[in-house]
């Protein structure tokens, strides 16, 4: 399958700390691409760097084996790459139309045509409504979504990613603070979204991982100690022993 | 909003034009004064209310757009169509640079630097000969426009309006477009807009630049009308009273800062006026303070949230 975003021996330093070391992996096409790893394993800084929050130390990200590492934030988001955070980051005083749609507008953004009204914008609303869509959320676009139920505001995050149409997705633990059934919603979505999405995925409910993901990294301290299919990764003992403990799965 | 929001100021501006002739002198004077600081404040209320950024120097606009006038006036005076395009032009120069600069902060570091930049601005219009130092300058003519002369008290008056007008219905438009919906979501949540692919920077800077040169419209009538510049229409004190009243009138709305300029002006006459208060009205400071803390304690939401706290069903 293809490579859609490919990340060559990426590093981070903060000072003398280095947070993420020598990274490499590869985004592709149709697959979900697991990263996990214990609290400080790097795996923010990771999803950080990839979608042009902080800049890279050394190494390079190339989508469609374009080099992206210095472009800003805002240029690789309109280029294809979307994310969530860890934390719910939407527009809580818009409604959940409202929130796509700005989201959207990101493509026909034209700030000089002030006479246009934004919400007359039919690209921007037809791509908002296709994205609430797919997310599961039409019947709740006229809400203000900063009164929507915590897994309610995950989904419409992952919506507005949505509605800017990449083609990468970089989220950031989606299913923190879900219940089982929120937590089943979103991953019925995410089974959806990765035929037509290269999706990396950095999260803590290891159930939740190894449903989903067709590929897992393993990070400890910054660096990879393992990377493979969820089958070799189980049976990883380095893997075993520093992470999925004794217990093992 | 709703239909009584967009008809309302259509017909005040259209009372103000009627009444216009029929106004005494001092009224005249004083409704001018009034429709200049809520261009001014219509004109803070773009960076505070609409994209969040909090400035505490907006006043350097406002100084620079009426010195230009002035120090471009020469002794012959000059034209309507040269002298406030120049007035704006300058005071967006300025805003790009402080903009650029001061843009690069967040919170009370920007309210710091921009207040830095202001003063700096004060310094060097109270401290150097390049407009007369701590005692300004006068303008000798005041500036026309073919049959239009703003030494005429009505011509003044209908120029300060269409000014206003102007302004307020720019606003309105940049509200409702994309402009407007992108510098929103600035507002709310900025690195949201980032990771959605705006490029936030130069939306800000662009809502600082039209900020200032709209702060330089005022600056030109506050020139025009007094016929004399200072030192003291940059000063700090300046620029926080003039976010006081976007504050006092409600934050978020532009007839807010259109109302809480009138609010603090009149609340301004009437604490100082020997007339209304007796010997308190020397200490107009002390009672001016007073109101505002009143006001912001009883109306946190200011006095636009008074309509909608007397009727629980109107909208506001």
């Amino acid at each position: 399958m293809s490579v859609l975003l490919s990340v060559d021996t990426l590093t981070r330093r903060f000072g003398g700390l280095v947070a993420v070391s020598g990274v490499t992996l590869d985004l592709r096409l149709g697959e979900v691409h697991a990263v996990i790893g214990t609290n400080g394993a790097g795996k923010s800084t990771l999803i950080n760097m990839l979608s042009g929050e902080i800049e890279a130390s050394e190494g390079r990200i190339a989508l469609d084996g374009q080099e992206i590492t210095k472009r800003s934030q805002a240029v690789r988001a309109r280029s294809g790459v979307g994310r969530s955070y860890q934390r719910t980051t939407i527009f809580p005083e818009f409604t959940v139309h409202e929130n796509c749609r700005l989201a959207a507008q990101a493509a026909t953004q034209r700030p000089w045509a002030i006479w246009q009204s934004s919400r007359a914008c039919s690209a921007s609303n037809a791509a908002a409504t296709e994205a609430l869509e797919a997310a599961g959320l039409a019947d709740v676009a006229g809400r203000i979504a900063g009164t929507m139920s915590h897994g309610a505001k995950r989904q419409l995050e992952v919506a507005m990613c949505l509605a800017t149409r990449p083609r990468v997705l970089l989220l950031d633990e989606p299913l923190a603070g879900m219940g089982a059934e929120e937590t089943d919603r979103m991953l019925t979505l995410l089974e959806k979204l990765k035929a037509t999405h290269a999706i990396l995925l950095v999260e803590h409910d290891m159930d939740a991982v190894f449903r989903i993901a067709d590929r897992i990294t393993v990070m400890v301290n910054g660096a990879v100690i393992a990377s493979g299919d969820p089958a070799s990764i189980r049976q990883n003992a380095e893997v075993r022993t520093a992470y999925l403990g004794e217990e093992g799965h | 909003m709703n239909r009584l929001s967009s008809i309302v100021p259509g017909a005040i501006a259209l009372a103000l034009a009627v009444l216009a002739p029929l106004l005494s002198p001092y009224l005249s004077d004083f409704v001018v004064k009034i429709m200049i600081l809520s261009i001014f404040a219509l004109s803070l209320e773009l960076l505070v209310g609409m994209t969040g950024l909090v400035s505490l120097g907006h006043a350097a606009f406002y100084g620079i757009g009426a010195y230009a006038t002035v120090l471009f006036s020469g002794k012959e005076g000059g034209s309507i169509a040269t002298l406030l395009p120049l007035a704006m032009g300058c005071a967006a120069g300025y805003a790009l640079v402080v903009g650029a600069l001061s843009l690069r902060t967040r919170g009370v570091y920007f309210i710091m630097v921009t207040l830095a930049f202001a003063q700096m601005a004060y310094f060097v219009f109270h401290d150097t000969a390049l407009g007369g130092g701590s005692d300004g300058i006068y303008l000798y003519v005041r500036p026309v426009l073919g049959a239009l002369d703003m030494e005429n008290r009505l011509v003044t008056f209908y120029v300060a309006l269409a000014a206003l007008v102007f302004t307020y219905a720019l606003l309105v438009l940049i509200g409702r477009s994309r402009f407007g919906a992108a510098l929103a979501g600035i507002r709310v949540n900025e690195q949201r807009m980032r990771a959605t692919g705006f490029p936030v920077y130069a939306y800000k800077l662009a809502a600082f630049v039209l900020a200032g040169a709209l702060a330089g419209l005022a600056g030109f009538l506050v020139a025009a009308r007094d016929g004399v510049v200072n030192p003291e229409l940059l000063a700090w004190h300046n620029s926080g009273e003039v976010l006081l009243m976007i504050i006092l009138g409600g934050l978020g709305h532009l007839r807010g800062a259109v109302i809480g300029a009138v609010a603090f002006t009149l609340l301004k006459e009437v604490l100082g006026t020997h007339a209304f208060v007796g010997p308190l009205a020397d200490h107009w400071q002390l009672t001016l303070g007073l109101c505002i803390i009143a006001f912001v304690a009883l109306l946190p939401k200011g006095l636009i949230g008074l309509a909608s706290r007397l009727s629980p069903k109107a909208s506001s």
